[in-house]
């Protein structure tokens, strides 16, 4: 197959993705952060139910002449919203995403259907696409991950001790109704960012599969964000680097390098586990000191 | 170091907590001093959670006053710990042990920040005392229920509470780690003076441990040591109806409470536990 790669020209290629590259870095940081969470809080399902709508508010935009980069955000936050305002429970919120999900592609279809512009802009939407994003939409980009990363930050310990310890986390005053409309509204966000580089129906591999991946081989609560953000920036860097020497989208790399590091990741916890990862040396159960036979 | 406060470390006068016209315990007066080990009794929905809730301000009282060392439940106050019970955690968790500990002192912080040099201190030194220095960097999602129970008692001591709030924490737990967990909580409040608060379904792993046992039962309750509350006549009394407390084998039984059908109450004893060799409490 001679169109699939093409290294050639690389050089001047190279120049002419370079938004997109710096794009797909910041990505690749914000949603392997975003989605240390995302398995933690077992969302993965409301990542997919988000991109359909974002991809809908970004269709929407194209087929407006409005900028596809603030339709996807409007699709995001308007349905991370309605997720985390209708499901509070995780029954409620998987009900509410399957029902929102079908119409969100739905709408997206037919706003791209009536559409009649290129269709490589059409595609793109579903599948990503590495010379769409210009200056402009640099800077939109680049303003959207820093309010993430800034909200991330603030809410780090609070939400992890919420989402892994919900009981204990109550008694000690951490308010979870709070923390978990602002970590849908953040994902929203972050999912946004995904739906304009991957594509909606591949947000997937850079929200989910590198914190996954991580969580394979470390319990370090510093380690395993470190790693899923590396997992994740290398997925969306090299798949557009991979991308650039053919004619087929980004998606099929992106999604294929992220798997591949997912694939490793398991051998090695399957090793490590064998080994006796989380064992310890001594047996340390009964109490260190002798039980009183009677207390007075 | 636990500074002992001078007065009560938990106090109770005329308290009440009604949803509706549902009572489910009114004019509770209780002092709690500092070092007393307090068991709490009860069928299922008599309000013994609900207590737990009012003394850590998730839970406003119908009725009556709730002071903590003196001062009124704030939310999420450090001088309360609390232990829920053994749930187990996914195998994913991306937390360790000693991580798990951490947050008992910070998890409720909002932003970036470096734990201190004595933060770190404290944590080693809540896990250590209750003997889980060896898997302290295992991740918590693979341990066994009685470690993570060690794990989450070291968590709700780190703060060096004054009052230590446990609901149901030797659930799902085996016989020994049973003993081991309630004998950690016994070793704190005499060495460290905290009050501890015991809500189970199940005294007998802790029956020579408690001071006094509140038993909670129809609306009422009857408050003070275990020999003179878990007998015939005072149960029967609160129940109002003919209720049975028997001694098999130093183990305490309760027969004939309304609420559970068949009559054998499964807070205390089921037939099969009855049968295990050994398994009673060192009386």
């Amino acid at each position: 197959m001679n169109g699939l790669f093409d290294f050639e020209d690389y050089g001047a290629l190279l120049g002419l993705v370079h938004n997109s590259l710096i794009a797909a870095a910041l990505l690749g940081v914000v949603g392997g952060l975003v989605g240390v969470f995302v398995q933690v809080r077992d969302m993965q399902f409301a990542v997919h139910g988000i991109s359909e709508l974002s991809f809908a508010g970004a269709a929407a935009a194209l087929l407006l002449g409005g900028s596809v980069a603030l339709g996807s955000v409007v699709g995001s936050v308007l349905a991370a919203a309605l997720i985390g305002g209708l499901g509070v429970r995780a029954r409620d919120r998987n009900s509410v995403i399957g029902v929102l999900m079908p119409f969100g592609l739905g709408l997206g279809v037919l706003f791209l259907a009536l559409y009649e512009g290129r269709a490589a802009n059409k595609f793109g939407l579903l599948t990503g696409q590495i010379v769409a994003v210009d200056t402009v939409r640099l800077g939109w980009l680049v303003g959207v991950s820093v309010v993430v990363l800034a909200g991330m930050a603030v809410i780090w310990r609070p939400l992890m001790f919420t989402s892994v310890d919900p009981e204990v986390a109550a008694a000690r005053g951490v308010p979870a109704g709070l923390l978990s409309v602002a970590f849908t509204l953040l994902l929203g966000l972050a999912v946004s960012l995904a739906v304009q580089v991957v594509g909606a129906l591949l947000v997937l591999s850079l929200l989910v599969t590198p914190a996954a991946a991580a969580f394979r081989v470390t319990a370090s609560p510093v380690l395993a964000p470190v790693l899923s953000t590396v997992f994740a920036v290398v997925s969306a860097v090299g798949g557009i680097l991979l991308a650039l020497g053919g004619s087929i989208p980004i998606s099929p790399f992106v999604t294929t390098i992220s798997f591949a590091i997912y694939l490793v990741c398991r051998v090695i916890s399957v090793r490590r586990r064998r080994a006796g990862w989380g064992k310890r040396g001594t047996e340390v159960v009964p109490a260190a000191t002798p039980v009183p036979a009677s207390i007075p | 170091m636990s500074t002992a406060p001078s007065g009560p470390a938990l106090s109770l006068r005329g308290a009440g907590m009604s949803f509706g016209d549902r009572v489910l315990w009114s004019g509770l007066d209780l002092e709690l001093q500092p070092g007393e080990f307090l068991a709490v009794l009860g069928p299922n929905g008599a309000g013994k959670s609900t207590l737990l809730k009012a003394v850590l301000g998730q839970q406003p009282l119908s009725a009556g006053q709730l002071l903590i060392g003196g001062r009124l439940p704030g939310r999420g106050s450090d001088r309360v710990g609390y232990v829920p019970q053994q749930k187990s955690m996914d195998a994913a968790t991306p937390l360790r042990a000693r991580d798990l500990v951490a947050l008992g002192i910070d998890g409720h912080r909002w932003g970036v920040r470096r734990r201190t040099a004595d933060e770190r201190q404290r944590i080693a030194d809540a896990l250590a005392a209750v003997g889980a220095t060896g898997y302290a960097d295992a991740p918590i999602g693979l341990l066994s229920g009685g470690e993570q129970q060690r794990v989450r008692i070291a968590q709700a001591l780190a703060t060096d509470p004054a009052l230590l709030l446990c609901d149901e924490p030797l659930l799902s737990l085996d016989l020994r780690h049973q003993r081991a967990v309630a004998d950690m909580i016994d070793r704190r409040r005499r060495e460290h003076d905290t009050a501890v608060v015991f809500v189970t379904h199940e005294i007998n792993p802790v029956l020579d441990l408690v001071d006094r046992v509140l038993y909670i039962a129809a609306g009422s309750y009857r408050i003070g040591p275990p020999g003179e509350v878990l007998s015939s006549e005072t149960l029967s009394e609160l129940y109002r109806t003919p209720v049975d407390v028997l001694t098999v084998r130093g183990r305490i039984v309760v027969v004939g409470t309304p609420d559970e059908p068949g009559g054998c109450h499964h807070h205390d004893l089921t037939p099969e536990t009855a049968a295990q060799p050994g398994g009673g409490a060192a009386r």
